[in-house]
């Protein structure tokens, strides 16, 4: 076996993460192999955004390692954390556009900023991304608010993918969109990603798009990793909480926290 | 129930503010004199923190000038002292009401804009975007401020200065006798060096205040409308006191030979 199949392009190993006295990740371990594309199921509340912060850097895990490529990134700073952020893409649940921005400068944002790349011709890119997620060149100069929700999400995972990056995050990508609009996203998710051969992990509550878009599911629950594997075993995962998560059932062992 | 909790927590909760905004405070100096630089963001900022703070920052202070001219003659004139007005209002303006009006002026008006466009740019996740974009978001958002702010205070309270000066010129002229000529030798004979630099000195430091205080409350703001509402009121008090606390230092370290 070679080196770069063996070494998983993201780990996370006991990971855990308090806010005061709360607990919101308590020991994660997770493995994502290069290329592959991982969906993170669970309530609201049970960790999913913490989970990708921490791996992001935005949050500092309490304790456990983070490896990137084999790296452990927890303890980075400044520039080295900077290099280490420009293999990732992300796409928020809010989509989390520029709002002083227009549309093309929020896509090229990642190439003019992060990367030095001169404004034409990251504008030209930026316009090729946005032909991608299905806009034409003339959203380009629009300001963000001008656009519904799922464009502004359209947009935003244009911005995402500007500077091919090796991984990708999404976060919720499907919340508040009505079902077509979610599935044209879903549908954008997998081809975009197949084209850039990125590895993935995406977090959400909505199973029509995990099944999707996912090889792997994970479920998460109360700070842990209750439940992990391939997509089409998820029926037959012989959990119940996994069950219960997947009909959507209001009785079970799940008991649904009211504060967050 | 225990008495001394509620206070023990205050005052842990008081003490972790003031680490974390020390904490802030130093690593947005030190990302000032490390690159990338954002210079037009600089010059952007220099325009809405400076340019478009004078018409408010002029009429106080021309108001200010008239005012003081008014009470220092009601004053003087108890001792058959009227004579001093231009001399008080000069020092008067220039040591202390330029940069403490225009700084409560512009800490009402800039600290009050920041934290709100920070604060919500914190709520809508635009400043983890930043982040995961490769753009440090202390360099990108926070240092443009403190830099225009520190640079364009100084500018503005000079020309604060001016027109304070020149509103107390107008109300003495126009209504309480003076000579014109008169007024202004004994304005520029009276007023020092010291006096106009001083006033400025607590200028930039007035700058660093606000834009601090506007970005740290915006940068830690959370809870959507709310918190960018609590954001920027707690933007606006903290600088305003640390304004009068900041002014009541620097004034006995300037003056204090």
């Amino acid at each position: 076996m070679n080196k770069t199949a063996a070494t998983p392009k993201i780990e996370l190993r006991g990971v855990k993460k308090r806010f005061g006295s709360k607990v919101v990740l308590d020991g994660i371990d997770l493995k994502l192999d290069s290329g592959s594309s991982l969906v993170v199921i669970g309530g609201s509340g049970t960790g999913k955004s913490v989970t990708i912060k921490c791996v992001l850097g935005i949050l500092r895990p309490d304790s456990g390692q983070i490896l990137v490529d084999g790296k452990d990134v927890t303890r980075i700073r400044g520039r080295e954390r900077e290099a280490m952020l420009r293999k990732f893409g992300m796409l928020f649940q809010s989509a989390a556009l520029f709002d002083s921005l227009s549309v093309w400068e929020n896509v090229a944002f990642g190439l003019i900023q992060g990367r030095g790349m001169p404004r034409k011709k990251a504008r030209d890119v930026a316009i090729q991304k946005l032909a991608k997620v299905g806009l034409g060149p003339e959203v380009a100069s629009l300001s963000p608010a001008e656009l519904s929700g799922g464009m502004q999400k359209r947009v935003g995972l244009a911005r995402a993918i500007a500077a091919d990056p090796e991984i990708i995050f999404f976060d919720e990508p499907t919340t508040g969109l009505d079902p077509i609009m979610a599935d044209i996203i879903n549908n954008l998710i997998v081809d975009t990603v197949r084209d850039v051969g990125a590895t993935t992990l995406s977090i959400t509550h909505d199973l029509v798009s995990a099944r999707k878009i996912a090889d792997r599911i994970a479920m998460l629950y109360k700070g842990k990793i209750i439940w992990h594997g391939p997509t089409k075993d998820i029926d037959a995962s012989g959990n119940p909480y996994v069950d219960q998560f997947i009909h959507g059932r209001a009785e079970g062992p799940i008991k649904m926290e009211v504060k967050a | 129930m225990n008495i001394f909790a509620p206070i023990g927590r205050a005052f842990l909760t008081l003490l972790a503010q003031i680490g974390g905004l020390t904490m802030f405070m130093v690593s947005s100096v030190s990302s000032c004199f490390r690159p990338p630089i954002y210079w037009f963001h600089i010059a952007r900022q220099i325009m809405r923190i400076g340019y478009f703070s004078l018409p408010v920052v002029g009429l106080t202070a021309f108001f200010t000038g008239g005012v003081l001219a008014l009470q220092i003659y009601i004053g003087g004139n108890r001792y058959g002292a009227e004579a001093i007005v231009p001399q008080i209002v000069v020092l008067g303006i220039t040591r202390e009401l330029g940069p403490v009006i225009a700084g409560l002026m512009v800490a009402g008006r800039v600290a009050a804009a920041i934290a709100a466009e920070i604060g919500t740019m914190r709520v809508t996740e635009q400043i983890d975007a930043l982040t995961t974009l490769a753009t440090n978001p202390i360099k990108y958002l926070v240092v443009p401020r403190l830099v225009a702010a520190v640079l364009t205070m100084p500018i503005l309270v000079a020309i604060a200065d001016s027109i304070g000066v020149f509103g107390g010129y107008v109300v003495s002229t126009e209504s309480l006798g003076f000579s014109g000529g008169i007024y202004l030798k004994n304005t520029v004979d009276f007023v020092t060096h010291q006096d106009v630099t001083s006033g400025l000195i607590k200028a930039a430091v007035f700058g660093f205040i606000i834009a601090l205080m506007g970005c740290y409350n915006g940068f830690h703001s959370k809870g959507g409308a709310q918190g960018v509402g609590a954001a920027t009121t707690n933007a606006v008090v903290s600088s305003s006191i640390l304004i009068l606390f900041a002014n009541y230092v620097l004034t006995s370290v300037l003056f204090s030979k």
